[in-house]
């Protein structure tokens, strides 16, 4: 009798390990092929060649590293194109940051003729596949750069142009966004503010941004990682080195003609790669309030 | 400060918050606004703040209209129902922020914060957060913050709901003494008529954005006007039951099925003859008695001092506040004997008392 009941004890362990240990199984399998994208690039940056995972010198054997391919960042184009991008992401953060949590606060707090259908627009001009509109903004931007003053920094091959485009575009987002956070505050306190003397805009600033400052920093979190990284935007609506942000500087590496380096555009791609994850190991925790905070707004 | 209210209404779209209250307050009166939720207290409080405009009528403040006056510049302190302090900001700094915004010197709002937090007892508490202090903490951080600017008019919003009933007697007390000492005209909201019974110098009962009735507590309580103020006044609630008056003898009947009860010519002569009517009678005023009518108990409930029992007299119930001592039980049968000085009658139509007018 003993023996049995151990038996069944141990197979009953075996099967509760294999039960624990399953999920962790599918998600290594799942995730490795992205592991290994990244160990491809680092090992890449630093090698001649490679083949699989192998760094391959110029004679065609294994190993052999170089820092040949670093050797972009004594270039002063990587520099100005490291701050075209640079410009574009906080452009992005302050632009869509500030007009958002201004524009949301109205649609949360405020009756005017519209809102509804303000809001619903909103959500659709989000839904919206910004590829489709490319010409039409084209069009728009070359309107633009005919306005003196404006044009110069606003039009068509400029950062301003581009940041201006990229704004607007997810605007929609932001503001949904937002309101969201608005929506999740009570509006005793408001009332409480105004009671206390406070001008509505004093409320907004004293009262109400400081409590949705988590939500604030999310959005600018998420705004700057949409603006370093933007390549479809600033691709279409520039031309040459010169206002080009890193991932199109990078698509220019890549000749039709000529045979591409490509460990080092690797390691372009691994340069421009060091902020965000600065970044993100910064305000992991920020990040994952924009989709507990945000996902909570209903109308 | 006065304050008067006139035809004061409020609308959204086909939704009645407010139909024409008309109601006036003395300067340093204490007046509650009693009624359930959803009957129109709380939209009736914040158009006095000055948060709602009101869609008709007037807000009058000692006689003047202040209808398009800002909140901020009425001058009043309002306690909320969840205390509404400023997470982000210390005690000190809550409770200083009307003063802040009044441009008040530094040191002479320092000093006013302090004097107002001791008077509160909570200042020893100046550079904690809200959310370091308990609820009764936070509900006289939020008091201090609406005194310490001297308002001429204090609003409380249900303001001692949220804390627990041990703290909500200690703060009852409180507030009305608070209030009495610095002779500030108050409005308090709240839906516990006891709250508003012992608080209040007169009471305002709200039903369905209406005004019911607005009188002493006394008097709301021993001349209800409608059916509404007999029920919701006073706990445990007045007994209701169907009865035709008729005069036999010189005397007025009240009778039902298994029912006949003997009341006042001064108080019978109303309803008689009116057909069926609905008799109210307090369960304090009911007693179990040798003789008089017969029931069966069908459940007891200590309160300590009383025993709430429920008695089925024919298909009707009455409830009756009974000495433990006698040791009821449930299933048997008593007499009950009514104090009929203090019986009502009501139309069942219209609601409206026989007894007292207006």
């Amino acid at each position: 009798m003993a023996t049995i009941t151990f038996e069944t004890e141990s197979r009953y362990g075996a099967r509760r390990f294999l039960g624990r240990a399953l999920p962790y199984v599918l998600l290594i399998i799942s995730i490795s092929p992205i592991v290994l994208g990244y160990a491809w690039l680092i090992i890449a940056t630093f090698s001649y060649r490679t083949e699989g995972l192998f760094p391959i010198d110029a004679e065609g054997n294994v190993g052999g590293w170089t820092l040949r391919n670093w050797e972009f960042l004594s270039d002063p184009a990587i520099w100005r194109v490291t701050l075209t991008s640079f410009i574009l992401a906080v452009g992005m953060v302050v632009g869509v940051g500030f007009v958002s949590s201004m524009a949301a606060y109205a649609l949360s707090r405020m009756n005017f003729a519209g809102r509804k259908s303000f809001l619903s627009l909103t959500l659709i001009l989000h839904a919206f596949p910004s590829v489709t509109l490319l010409i039409a903004i084209f069009f728009v931007l070359n309107f633009l750069s005919k306005i003196p003053a404006i044009g110069q920094w606003f039009g068509y091959n400029t950062v301003g142009g581009v940041a201006l485009v990229m704004i607007s575009l997810d605007l929609p987002l932001g503001i949904w966004l937002m309101k969201g956070f608005f929506d999740n505050l009570s509006w005793d306190m408001e009332r409480a503010a105004l009671i206390d003397g406070a001008s509505r805009f004093r409320v907004w600033w004293e009262i109400i941004i400081p409590l949705i400052k988590p939500g604030l920093a999310a959005l600018a979190i998420f705004n700057f990682l949409s603006g370093w990284s933007a390549f479809l935007i600033p691709f279409t609506f520039t031309v040459g080195t010169k206002v080009a942000n890193m991932p199109v500087y990078m698509r220019q590496l890549i000749s039709d003609t000529a045979p591409t380096n490509w460990n080092m555009i690797a390691a372009v791609g691994m340069f421009q790669l060091i902020p965000v994850l600065i970044f993100f190991i910064f305000t992991q925790e920020m990040l994952l309030s924009v989709y507990a905070g945000g996902s909570k707004g209903g109308t | 400060m006065k304050v008067e209210l006139e035809n004061l209404t409020k609308r959204w779209g086909n939704v009645v918050g407010a139909d024409s209250m008309n109601l006036d307050i003395k300067d340093a009166e204490f007046v509650a606004f009693l009624g359930p939720s959803g009957c129109g207290k709380t939209t009736t409080l914040l158009m006095v703040a000055g948060i709602y405009k009101p869609t008709a009528g007037f807000i009058l403040f000692d006689g003047q209209v202040v209808n398009h006056m800002a909140p901020k510049d009425r001058n009043i302190g309002m306690v909320f129902q969840s205390y509404a302090l400023y997470p982000h900001m210390t005690v000190f700094q809550n409770i200083s922020y009307p003063l802040k915004l009044k441009k008040v010197p530094k040191e002479k709002m320092q000093e006013q914060t302090q004097r107002v937090a001791d008077m509160m007892g909570i200042g020893h508490l100046m550079d904690r957060k809200p959310a370091q202090l308990s609820g009764g903490q936070q509900q006289r951080v939020a008091l201090g913050r609406a005194l310490v600017k001297e308002p001429d008019l204090l609003l409380f919003d249900e303001p001692l709901s949220n804390l627990d009933a041990r703290l909500r007697l200690t703060m009852r007390a409180e507030i009305k003494r608070l209030q009495m000492d610095m002779g500030i005209t108050s409005i308090y909201v709240t839906h516990d008529q006891v709250e508003a019974m012992t608080m209040a110098d007169r009471i305002a009962i709200m039903k369905d954005g209406q005004l019911q009735a607005y009188g002493l507590p006394e008097e709301l309580y021993d001349q209800p006007r409608t059916l509404f103020v007999a029920g919701f006044v006073g706990s445990p609630p007045m007994n209701l039951v169907n009865v035709e008056v008729a005069r036999e003898n010189g005397e007025y009947h009240a009778r039902r099925e298994g029912f006949d009860v003997v009341v006042p010519a001064e108080r019978g002569e109303k309803a008689a003859s009116k057909g069926n009517v609905t008799l109210g009678i307090r369960p304090e005023d009911v007693t179990v008695a040798d003789g008089g009518i017969s029931g069966e108990i069908y459940v007891v409930e200590p309160l300590g001092r009383d025993d709430l029992i429920t008695v089925h007299v024919g298909d009707a119930s009455v409830h009756v506040l009974a000495d433990p001592t006698l040791g009821l039980r449930m299933g048997q049968a008593v007499t009950l004997g009514f104090n009929t000085h203090k019986v009502q009658f009501f139309d069942p139509q219209t609601e409206k008392s026989l007894l007292w007018t207006d």
